[in-house]
């Protein structure tokens, strides 16, 4: 009986029947985007904090509105009169941080958790009060805390969703002046930027945003919604454009998925299944995401590790062969490094696999085919220009050069490739042993 | 003379109570490459944020060109230190050296290609043609600084500061920096570097402002790097200051192997 009403709300949920269902569907939609594109440049500027801090601050506005409205007779449960009043304090809390920050050389984190607590201490005092008014007049207040969806009207929705297309359009219009800002704020102002008031619109989306989403995420996790799309989006892409595109789609998701789940279950906190789909969305992003998960980076070294495997064991060949005949003998291999004779062979049946070289019947020998000769002359020359490069120009190292992907000549120079061309003709009659570092001529 | 690239007189900096620059009179002569060279923690890089005012200065005037600097804007590019940005934003190299146009392109206005187009070329200046397309991440800290260098080079601008475009790089982009240093000489425009290597002071530079706290002397490098003058700058010193100093006088002996 009661599955059948479930499923039945359910259908009509999802089959858009009703006038309201339809509204706020879209209203939350288009909220889930906003918050996960401003999120995006929120991350970026390292002021995550900040919306928590924020989303903390609209507390006591709440329950100061509310308050005055009983106090003159309004109606107390008007959402664009709370808004105003969370707007309001929201600013207040952030203008406190400033406002620490700079006069003060209290840190960063401090203030930040100071403000937080403190205004939302305030925020849980002046409820606690409207909570012991008679008449059951605070019924449903605690909803903004933490986020409900099913009491929303289509008024309400109809300015959500008009507010968040605004924070979208202006999100899309000034990509280019977040990004510069995001990125180096102090360049952006040589070069003319107005960084201060960019600064200042980005943060004014933000308060918009939170306050917007008080009646859907509510107050305590709207920094979930800010926050964990553009993370998420991030083991994606390293394309600004993607990662600020998909942490749109990743939060319209989320906020889609809690209002149905709270239109069906109306006892369910809107705000805590919301951010329960991004989080369930962000691990799969860790896992397996195609830039930055878990999985694929595990894969690569592993790939890494491998490759340098038989990088070492066609170099071995090779210098072996350099000094002996070609036919190389597995006891000499084993001679070059501190290596177990059980990879040692493991590696050569792979690269005999890979017609690199051949293993001779008796499986003593081995020896370069064409191919491995070509390999390897391209490996060890690699390998030798780079060692000359870090002996003779020691000041510091290209830092994250993949020395064994990147051709030297892709790095450096070609004037300075020749010169170590050069100076690896000279060493080779010294049978190419690196000069000693202690000896080099300075 | 009032057509100087870049004038300051008597700039006074400090933060909170301590002051960093004292009174600090610098005159860039034009078409030169000049180092600011001094201590650690003499007011190098303060000197260069307080005249692009990124920093509040507390008395002083600075001209570039004669006037001021919102007025010549599109003339002064900054190089800023590379650790001053995270390295982890997503964003290629092209995109980062876009951003050297972003004010001729305009408010609201996209990144079209011909902007990438010049961005690109900015990047071939620099040795980097190769990178355009790679994640800013995967560079190394040397192409950093290059990709910082050709963001300013994009701007075209006739006066670029920089600083400490010669820390910690590797030897390629060393000789890179230099070779477009000397470019923009040759074309006329004018260039002062924050530098903390006196050794490569006299082999890099036209010029040389000397920095410690106050200007300690400035002018072409041969006339202002005295064993006297860099006593005065590096104080006490000496042990290091002699061996820099037995250097200077054999330019030939320099960074060689």
């Amino acid at each position: 009986m009661l599955a059948a009403t479930t499923f039945e709300t359910l259908w009509r949920v999802l089959l858009l029947q009703d006038h309201n269902t339809r509204v706020v569907l879209a209203g939350s939609c288009v909220f889930g985007a906003a918050a996960g594109l401003v999120g995006t440049f929120l991350l970026l500027r390292k002021r995550s904090l900040m919306g928590d801090t924020l989303g903390h601050a609209t507390l006591p506005g709440i329950a100061g509105a509310f308050l005055i409205a009983i106090t003159i007779g309004a109606n107390a449960r008007s959402f664009l009169w709370l808004s105003i009043g969370a707007a309001i304090s929201g600013i207040a809390g952030m203008l406190t941080v400033l406002g620490i920050r700079r006069f003060s050389r209290i840190k960063d984190d401090a203030a930040l958790a100071i403000v937080l607590s403190v205004f939302f201490g305030t925020g849980v005092a002046l409820l606690s009060a409207i909570q012991q008014l008679p008449g059951g007049q605070a019924a449903g207040i605690e909803g903004f805390i933490y986020g409900n969806t099913a009491s929303m009207t289509s008024q309400d929705a109809g300015f959500i969703f008009a507010s968040s297309l605004l924070v979208v359009v202006a999100c899309v219009a000034f990509f280019k002046e977040f990004s510069i800002l995001c990125f180096d704020e102090a360049f952006a102002a040589t070069t003319g930027w107005p960084v201060r008031s960019l600064d200042l619109f980005l943060m004014s989306l933000i308060v918009l945003v939170t306050v917007i989403g008080l009646q859907s995420v509510g107050i305590l996790l709207v920094v979930a919604l800010l926050v964990i799309p553009p993370v998420a989006a991030r083991f994606w892409s390293d394309n600004l454009r993607v990662v600020a595109f998909l942490a749109a789609i990743i939060g319209a998701d989320s906020a889609l998925v809690g209002v149905i789940v709270s239109a069906v279950l109306p006892k369910m906190p809107t705000g805590a299944i919301i951010v329960l789909v991004a989080a369930t969305i962000f691990t799969f992003g860790l896992l397996f995401g195609s830039r930055r998960g878990v999985v694929i980076q595990l894969l690569a070294e592993r790939r890494a590790a491998s490759r340098l495997r038989s990088e070492h064991m066609l170099r071995a060949v090779f210098e072996c062969a350099e000094n002996e005949s070609p036919s190389v003998e597995l006891s000499a291999i084993l001679n070059k490094r501190p290596w177990q004779k059980k990879e040692v062979l493991s590696e050569i049946h792979r690269l005999a696999n890979a017609e690199l070289l051949t293993l001779a019947a008796d499986g003593l020998k081995v020896q370069l085919t064409n191919l491995g000769l070509i390999e390897s002359r391209r490996l060890v020359r690699n390998h030798r220009l780079w060692e000359l490069y870090l002996l003779n120009h020691a000041d510091v190292a290209p830092g994250r050069v993949d020395r064994d992907a990147d051709m030297i000549e892709h790095v450096l120079d070609p004037r300075l490739v020749d010169e170590l061309e050069v100076l690896l003709a000279m060493e080779s009659h010294r049978r190419f042993v690196p000069l000693d570092p202690e000896k080099m001529p300075s | 003379m009032s057509s100087n690239p870049l004038q300051i007189r008597s700039l006074n900096v400090a933060y909170h109570r301590k002051l960093v620059l004292w009174d600090a009179e610098v005159a860039i002569r034009p078409g030169k490459i000049t180092a600011i060279a001094g201590p650690n923690g003499a007011g190098k890089s303060t000197l260069l944020k307080a005249a692009l005012g990124l920093i509040p200065i507390t008395s002083g005037e600075v001209l570039f060109f004669g006037d001021t600097l919102k007025r010549n804007r599109n003339r002064v590019a900054y190089v800023p230190q590379r650790e001053s940005v995270d390295w982890d934003f997503p964003v290629t190299a092209r995109d980062v050296v876009a951003m050297g146009l972003y004010r001729s392109i305009g408010w609201c206005l996209p990144v079209r290609s011909s902007h990438r187009r010049l961005a690109e070329e900015a990047l071939a200046d620099v040795g980097l043609a190769d990178f355009s397309r790679r994640q800013i991440n995967q560079l190394s800290g040397g192409q950093q600084q290059r990709v910082f260098l050709a963001r300013a080079l994009a701007q075209k601008a006739d006066l670029y500061l920089m600083d400490e475009p010669f820390a910690s790089v590797d030897a390629a982009t060393e000789q890179a920096i230099l070779a477009v240093l000397n470019r923009l000489k040759k074309q006329g425009r004018t260039v002062v570097c924050v530098h903390h290597d006196l050794q490569t002071v006299s082999e890099y530079f036209d010029d040389a402002v000397l920095l410690n706290m106050r200007v300690v002397a400035q002018g072409s490098v041969g006339d202002v790097l005295t064993p006297e003058n860099l006593r005065k700058t590096y104080g006490a010193r000496l042990p290091l200051l002699d061996e820099a100093v037995t250097d200077l006088s054999m330019p030939t002996a320099l960074k060689k192997f």
